[in-house]
């Protein structure tokens, strides 16, 4: 047992390295880089609830968009200047707001921090009540909000209504890219280090005891409900976060193609843990990072048909890898392991 | 010598599934220490009760008080919490995680905060699951996941992880249904065990007659909803109620 928690941590140590060095060895994929690390936020932020609890929520997309927006404002207060006069401007006017560097890196990390323990609370309110629905009728209801959130968010003119809003100009001085992607990764190292230790106490057993019987850990007494609506905060903290990331490095946030997009990254977050193995620590991040990879070979190979192709990794993987990448390994390992001893009986 | 307390106290209790009548006008109790049978036949509203008394659903009538506590609008994790348990007919067990892990899932939680969780199981948690997995004649399973055991290995496993809850009432949904008549006796033996030597006040379902007479104290007779008889094992077997209720009449 120790010696796996051993090879776990050396192998998560190696991987943080690798992701320390990557900016200098991939000084012109930052882009890719910051989505990559932002992938892992949400998927393993998504396999708190989905993949430990059973729990298929799609609607961590909320707290993503939530998240972007917030930031957004908080970077336009931060500047002195009113939401309602910054979102009224439009295209080169934009210049015209600016910040100095010490405030806009101030405003982006204290604005990370806040986003995060709004959309905490946030999660406490509405999990509260759509937490008391299991199954479909939560993945329903939680895709309802996701969509709602939209709308909504496309109807609210102080936030620029539907044509969006820009994030506010970083100084020209500054590599954002840089910074938001050792902020990021810094957010993934603490997710990681903060569901590690989660899984392995009682906090984690109840999750798991929700995922396999609901109706039995209620009957012996565990405070399922608490633990529920605590668990989507928890994800919700993380998303959120990831959400100001990725708007902060796109520059701009469409209320329903970035912010609230159900149909892409909604989704994309739950494909990523299927794909590396829901329900464990390691799934997620390998499954952001084989679908990052896919996703960006498709975009610059198949352009026109990455869509269709994207599609189709999709379809393949849950057809013919439904435990994904580390239920595969774990197969493997497990028919060598008999090969093995067989072997030796031989 | 005073007469023990009484532990569970149900008065009146009525429930209607629409215009089914699954329990009507019941009043029993259960006293401290004792090993309490209820039977009658498939259908007669035994579950059902079992079912009102810990919160499963609500009642339409009566009152239900647990140690002097009205408890007929809490929910079933409040009632665990203070010290009632059940099992379930069918087996309840956490499928995906092994037998230890289900253990020590089960060790008692009696305050609905979150922080008490958050710590990893103690060493007096894994030493009560070693020898409560020991009293169940599980031990050699320990690591093999629940949902891969049979149907009466998975009871043994419920059985010992409503033990580990240290329950003060357990109600048992027919415990030995579905178990291999040879370890049938064992199992009478470990409820017997689990009544004198951890003193858990038992309340048990069975339709194994031979069981109900070996075990219990008091039984009461539940038909078509109603409790028809209530006593020792000698006044039930003797009752024409009863005997007209099990082979014919309805």
């Amino acid at each position: 047992m120790t010696n796996t928690t051993r090879r776990q941590w050396l192998v998560a140590a190696i991987g943080l390295g690798i992701f320390v060095l990557a900016p200098w060895f991939l000084p012109n994929n930052m882009t890719q880089l910051v989505d990559l690390l932002v992938f892992i936020l949400i998927a393993l932020s998504w396999d708190i609830l989905g993949g430990q609890m059973g729990y298929n929520s799609f609607g961590n997309i909320v707290f993503f968009g939530v998240g972007m927006y917030l930031l957004a404002s908080i970077q336009v207060w931060a500047g002195g200047y009113s939401l309602a006069v910054y979102n009224s401007a439009h295209g080169g006017n934009l210049a015209s707001f600016m910040v100095a560097t010490p405030t806009f890196v101030a405003s982006l990390l204290i604005g990370l921090l806040v986003v995060g323990v709004v959309n905490f609370l946030f999660a406490l309110i509405v999990g509260s009540q759509l937490l008391k629905m299991r199954g479909h009728y939560f993945a329903i209801g939680t895709l309802g909000l996701g969509v709602a959130a939209g709308e909504f968010a496309a109807t609210m003119d102080i936030l620029g209504a539907g044509s969006g809003m820009n994030f506010i100009q970083p100084p020209r001085t500054l590599e954002l890219a840089p910074l938001l992607y050792f902020v990021g990764l810094f957010a993934v190292a603490v997710l990681f280090v903060l569901l590690r230790w989660l899984y392995s106490t009682r906090f984690g057993y109840v999750m798991n005891a929700i995922r396999d019987n609901e109706d039995k850990a209620e009957a012996m007494g565990l405070p399922t409900a608490s633990v529920k609506t605590f668990a989507w905060a928890i994800a919700a903290f993380f998303a959120a976060i990831a959400g100001g990331i990725y708007g902060s490095s796109k520059n701009f946030i469409d209320p329903t193609e970035v912010a609230f997009s159900g149909t892409t990254i909604g989704v994309w977050m739950l494909l990523m843990a299927l794909m590396g193995g829901k329900g464990t620590i390691w799934g997620p991040i390998v499954g952001a990072v084989v679908f990052q990879l896919f996703k960006e070979f498709f975009w610059t190979f198949l352009f026109g048909w990455q869509r269709v192709a994207l599609g189709l990794l999709i379809v393949i993987i849950v057809v013919f890898f439904p435990e994904g990448v580390m239920g595969g390994l774990d197969r493997l390992r497990r028919a060598l392991g008999r090969a093995g001893k067989t072997g030796a009986r031989a | 010598m005073s007469a023990p307390e009484t532990m569970l106290e149900v008065s009146g209790v009525s429930k209607y599934f629409g215009g089914v009548v699954a329990n009507e006008d019941i009043s029993l109790s259960v006293r401290k220490g004792e090993i309490v049978g209820l039977i009658g036949p498939n259908g007669s509203g035994k579950s059902t009760l079992f079912g009102s008394i810990c919160g499963s659903h609500p009642i339409d009538k009566g009152s239900i008080r647990y140690c002097g506590v009205e408890t007929k609008t809490m929910r079933t994790g409040q009632i665990a919490r203070l010290g009632m348990v059940r099992t379930f007919q069918q087996t309840h067990v956490y499928d995906d995680m092994d037998c230890v892990r289900n253990m020590l899932i089960s060790s008692p939680v009696r305050s609905n905060g979150i922080l008490s969780l958050l710590h990893k199981p103690n060493p007096d948690d894994l030493n009560r699951t070693e020898e409560l997995l020991e009293f169940v004649g599980l031990a050699s399973k320990r690591h093999l996941l629940a949902g891969s055991l049979s149907f009466g290995q998975q009871k043994l496993l419920e059985f010992a992880m409503a033990l580990m809850n240290e329950p003060e009432l357990l109600l048992l949904d027919e415990p030995t249904a579905g178990i291999n008549p040879t370890l049938i006796n064992g199992l009478i033996d470990r409820l017997t065990q689990a009544n004198e030597r951890f003193g858990v006040t038992l309340f048990v379902i069975e339709h194994n007659m031979r069981v109900m007479m070996n075990l219990a104290q008091q039984i009461h007779v539940l038909a078509a909803g109603r409790l028809i008889a209530s006593g020792t094992q000698h006044d039930i077997q003797n009752d024409p109620k009863v005997i007209d209720a099990y082979l014919g009449g309805h």
